[in-house]
């Protein structure tokens, strides 16, 4: 399957990790990326609610790209999904694109409004199928519980994620599931990290963050996994202010989506840039790696 | 049709002071789960307390959360809240989160309305009053008229993030509310109001941006676009000293200059001064030991160009906001 593959700012700057784990697995998984290296970030909803028509265009810029090779999207990030899908929407008014389309004519990108966007993880379900992914598993994560972080954008505005697939916002805990891994069913898996409010409002930041890692914990979580990297920045950035903050050990690893799909596709925690974490997953790995060999 | 209810009861004075009730009840095929509610009420158990009275979603007062979804008891049909149930699983039943609850499924709204009090919700008109009443064009109302929708149900409230880690935040109702105020042409007291919503502990730069609102709002008021709107709308009117227009200028800025954005100079340009940039230290510190700071930004190839479709949308949004189409 070949994807117009749009890495966003985080993996390449703060998440390197995940930049480099998403390069390992695409291949067993048949899918072929052409990186848009001249797209421009989405704007994180902050370019919207500044001028929306910017954010459309350096959208509709990213879109022509992919348009022009006739390749859907592939997005690493549930905040660059989110955000591409509400310009996308507004886009596909004729008239506002051609306005758009104007700002595009210095350099001769027409967005037509074709272009499919979608989450690595939507095409895993979607396209490659689970039952592939089951087969490519080497080592099941037998005995792992791992409870799934979606952040909002993968889940809401269902009017735009999930019109068309209704299970989307179930779709973490199928992989988990296909990875031989135990889904953990807790009520903070679609709420926000906080980390839109963390430079505002930094304790209501930690909190948020702080509470959701708790709720995962006492629900028995190993480690918590997440398809997005600014989820990923506080859940893990912050974890150990956020422990602080409620007055409460935390201490659980958090994996990014490439990262947990690695693991159980045979690559080691190293080769999978964990060792970028703030909070290691080591102790965790292990305990599980041993129980996994018996 | 028989179905199953499973409740979150309530009673302070009880231990515990919380519990889950099962109830089967016979009802009609199209009945709400609100309907549900009542006869479980009228034929089971008369100490179930709720709150009702339209029954067709105008007067906001069944807000409950129904398998975890903020919403109108009197709104959603048995069918369309048993849709995602396992076979013989009970539609959960809980009281609106966010506010304290009184009994079962009433809750205290005082706070609700108390910060929808705080926004100064009525026209200030200002100016010399007409000679008969005030007349406004059409259009001019017709965006106003989304958010007068609402009906102070809470369901916006029940599910709002922000308002589970930060009891002062406004919320989504009063917000938009306040939105509504400053959009309509009566009024006179847009700065007033805009300096005081940005500036105020718990005001528009709380807001976490994570949808709940638009998501369950049953009369698509979509709170947070409106306080996104409050926020540009604020900022345009120069009330920019907060971390949030900091952040919002800074992130504009790295991306118009190398069409990516840079998280560090991000982050350490949103903060008021060192000493909440030494809040920061730790985690700053930490993130770079284990190679999360790049040593150096690269740009986008096109940068430059990217920068030019800035400078062209800046100018045409100036444009678009004198005239007043946002
Ligand atoms: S988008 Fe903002 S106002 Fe709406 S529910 Fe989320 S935090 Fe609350
Ligand atoms: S904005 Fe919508 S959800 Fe919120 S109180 Fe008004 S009607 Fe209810
Ligand atoms: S009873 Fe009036 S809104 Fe439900």
């Amino acid at each position: 399957m070949n994807v117009a593959y749009y890495p966003g700012c985080v993996a390449k700057g703060g998440a390197p990790e995940l930049y480099r784990s998403v390069k390992l697995i695409l291949e067993p998984l048949g899918i072929t990326p052409t990186e848009l290296f001249d797209a421009a970030c989405t704007g994180a909803g902050v370019l919207t609610e500044r001028n929306p028509l910017l954010a459309d265009a350096l959208n509709g810029r990213t879109f022509a790209m992919a348009e022009k090779r006739g390749m859907p999207i592939m997005t690493i990030c549930s905040t660059c999904t989110g955000t591409m899908l509400a310009c996308n929407e507004r886009l596909q008014d004729a008239g506002y694109r051609g306005r758009v389309n104007e700002l595009l004519a210095p350099e001769k990108y027409e967005y037509q409004g074709t272009t499919q966007i979608k989450h690595l993880l939507w095409i895993l379900v979607e396209g490659v199928g689970l039952e592939r992914v089951r087969a490519l598993v080497r080592r099941p994560l037998s005995g792992l519980r791992v409870a799934p972080f979606y952040g909002c954008y993968l889940v809401r505005p269902s009017a735009l994620v999930s019109a068309d697939h209704p299970d989307r916002d179930t779709y973490l805990e199928q992989l988990v599931a296909a990875l031989g891994g135990e889904p953990v069913e807790y009520e903070s898996a679609r709420k926000c990290c906080g980390f839109p409010v963390i430079t505002m409002n930094r304790d209501a930041g930690l909190r948020m963050t702080g509470r959701n890692i708790e709720d995962a914990k006492s629900h028995g979580a190993d480690v918590m996994v997440t398809p997005c990297p600014l989820c990923h920045l506080n859940l893990d950035g912050q974890q150990h202010e956020a422990a602080r903050a409620l007055g409460v050990p935390l201490g659980v690893p958090i994996l990014h989506l490439p990262q947990l799909i690695g693991l159980a596709f045979g690559f080691t925690p190293r080769q999978l840039g964990m060792s970028h974490h703030l909070v290691r997953p080591g102790a965790v790995l292990e305990r599980y790696a041993e129980s996994a060999t018996v | 049709m028989e179905v199953k209810l499973s409740v979150q009861r309530c009673h302070p004075d009880a231990r515990p002071a919380s519990w889950w009730q099962d109830y089967t009840v016979d009802v009609p095929e199209h009945a709400t789960v609100l309907d549900a509610l009542l006869a479980v009420r009228d034929d089971q158990d008369e100490t179930l307390t709720l709150r009702c009275s339209c029954r067709s979603h105008i007067c906001g007062s069944c807000t409950m959360r129904i398998n975890g979804r903020s919403t109108l008891g009197c709104k959603t049909k048995l069918d369309a809240a048993r849709a995602r149930l396992r076979e013989g699983e009970p539609i959960r039943i809980q009281p609106a989160g966010n506010m304290a609850v009184i009994k079962d499924l009433a809750v205290n709204l005082e706070g609700f309305f108390d910060k929808v009090k705080a926004v100064t919700p009525y026209l200030q008109p200002t100016g010399p009053e007409p000679e008969r009443e005030y007349i406004v064009p059409n259009e001019a109302m017709l965006t106003v008229r989304e958010a007068m929708a609402c009906i102070l149900c809470g369901a916006c409230v029940s599910a709002c993030n922000s308002l589970e880690a930060e009891p002062r935040f406004l919320g989504p109702a009063a917000l938009a509310k306040a939105w509504r105020f400053t959009e309509d042409p009566r009024d006179g007291r847009d700065a007033e109001r805009l300096e005081f919503l940005s500036s105020v502990p718990g005001g528009i730069w709380d807001c976490t941006h994570c949808f709940a609102c638009v998501e369950v709002c049953p009369k698509d008021v979509r709170p947070m676009e409106r306080i996104l709107e409050l926020r540009r709308r604020s900022m345009e009117a120069g009330f920019t000293d907060n971390n949030g227009s900091r952040h919002s200028q800074a992130f504009l800025d790295t991306i118009s200059r190398s069409g990516r954005l840079d998280e560090t100079r991000v982050a350490m340009r949103s903060v008021r001064g060192p000493s909440e940039l030494l809040e920061w230290t730790p985690v700053g510190v930490k993130s770079f030991l284990r190679g999360k700071v790049p040593l150096r930004h690269k740009p986008i190839p096109g940068a430059l160009r990217v920068k030019a479709i800035f400078a062209a949308a800046e100018a045409q949004g100036r444009r678009d906001s004198k005239r007043g189409a946002r």
